[in-house]
């Protein structure tokens, strides 16, 4: 066992998930996180976000492809 | 008649595809399809050895576009099957030696007399990706539970599109139950998931590919092998049959007992 004890597959998969956001957005990592600053930027004029717990992942769906994005609100459940 | 072709592609090498190509091509035979398999890896043929036909070809693809010969004289008729053939790759060539024209213009021709045409795709995304798409109603792309596979099978699921070819299929290869059941490697519903695409089925790790490539006889013709009957399998859901997808079997404690002394 590695020295955590994390299934492998699910570091295969969360790498995945990670290389397949870039490739899908045709963005770099550093892109990546300019676009993700900025949002939590815009965003937090107006609302808190719980900036630790944000998420953004780019989902084939039946007609596109999409950027989903969850920014969660501070303090909410 | 108005065959349908169906393009085998992956983007990453070594996933199966050549011999899902040939697997697939047989198990339509086996069910009395009339099927031509079109190898189109200009530069790396290999659907020949597989298929156990190489000591039969005298011309090849590159020889019909250019009319050195008839199409009907390249096309090589499989040893098992009366309604099966073989359109080898050339290989001496390169992947600039036939246009997209020319090869949608190959399967135009030979759809008036097949019910099915599977290209065998190189690896990669260049020339000879776009070549063996040209003429397809249908793409099947081959995966193995490995994130650089699984990656360059989201880059072609993009590709294909782009080329209208929409809706493409997936076949997850080489899947092995005792590691995904132990956590170290993905599941089929992780990768179907992430796709987002249809799954047409899925290949267990099996030796017996190995002993078959040996031989040059496809493991579909096996009765007796799980590969083999994933395949034919395969074969059936592209001819519109509704079949449950095959339960993976883990190791038995009987044979896992036996890997542990050494006695398989």
């Amino acid at each position: 066992m590695k020295s955590d004890d994390k299934k492998s597959k699910s570091v295969a998969k969360e790498r995945l998930q990670f290389v397949l956001v870039q490739d899908r957005v045709k963005l770099t990592p550093d892109e990546m996180d300019a676009m993700r600053d900025e949002l939590i930027e815009v965003l937090s004029k107006y609302i808190d976000v719980d900036s630790q717990k944000i998420e953004m992942d780019v989902r084939r769906e039946d007609d596109m492809t999409a950027l989903v994005a969850n920014f969660p609100l501070k303090g909410s459940k | 008649m108005a065959g349908k072709t169906i393009v085998i592609t992956s983007g990453k090498g070594g996933v199966g595809k050549t011999t899902s190509s040939a697997n697939i091509g047989t198990a339509l035979a086996m069910h009395g399809n009339k099927v031509c398999l079109i190898d189109a890896d200009i530069g790396l043929r290999n659907l020949d050895v597989v298929m156990g036909l190489e000591n039969r070809i005298v011309y090849d693809i590159v020889d019909v576009v250019e009319n050195n010969c008839r199409l009907e004289q390249a096309m090589i008729r499989d040893k098992r099957y009366d309604g099966l053939y073989l359109l080898p790759a050339a290989q001496t060539r390169d992947k600039t030696s036939v246009t997209p024209f020319q090869m949608k213009e190959l399967i135009e021709k030979l759809k008036e007399d097949m019910d099915y045409i599977v290209v065998d795709s190189p690896a990669g995304i260049e020339q000879g990706f776009k070549n063996a798409i040209a003429g397809a109603d249908r793409a099947i792309i081959v995966t193995t539970p490995e994130i650089s596979a699984v990656r360059d099978a989201d880059r072609i699921i993009g590709l294909l599109e782009a080329e209208g070819l929409r809706d493409p299929e997936v076949i997850i290869n080489r899947i092995r139950a005792d590691m995904v059941e132990r956590g170290d490697m993905m599941g089929i519903e992780d990768m179907i998931e992430i796709l987002a695409i249809e799954l047409i089925g899925i290949v267990p790790e099996d030796e017996g590919i190995v002993v078959s490539t040996n031989r040059g006889e496809p493991i579909a013709l096996n009765d007796n092998a799980k590969a083999g009957q994933a395949y034919r399998n395969i074969a059936r859901r592209i001819m519109g049959e509704d079949l449950p997808m095959m339960k993976l079997e883990k190791d038995s404690f009987i044979s896992r007992f036996k890997k542990l002394v050494g006695l398989s």
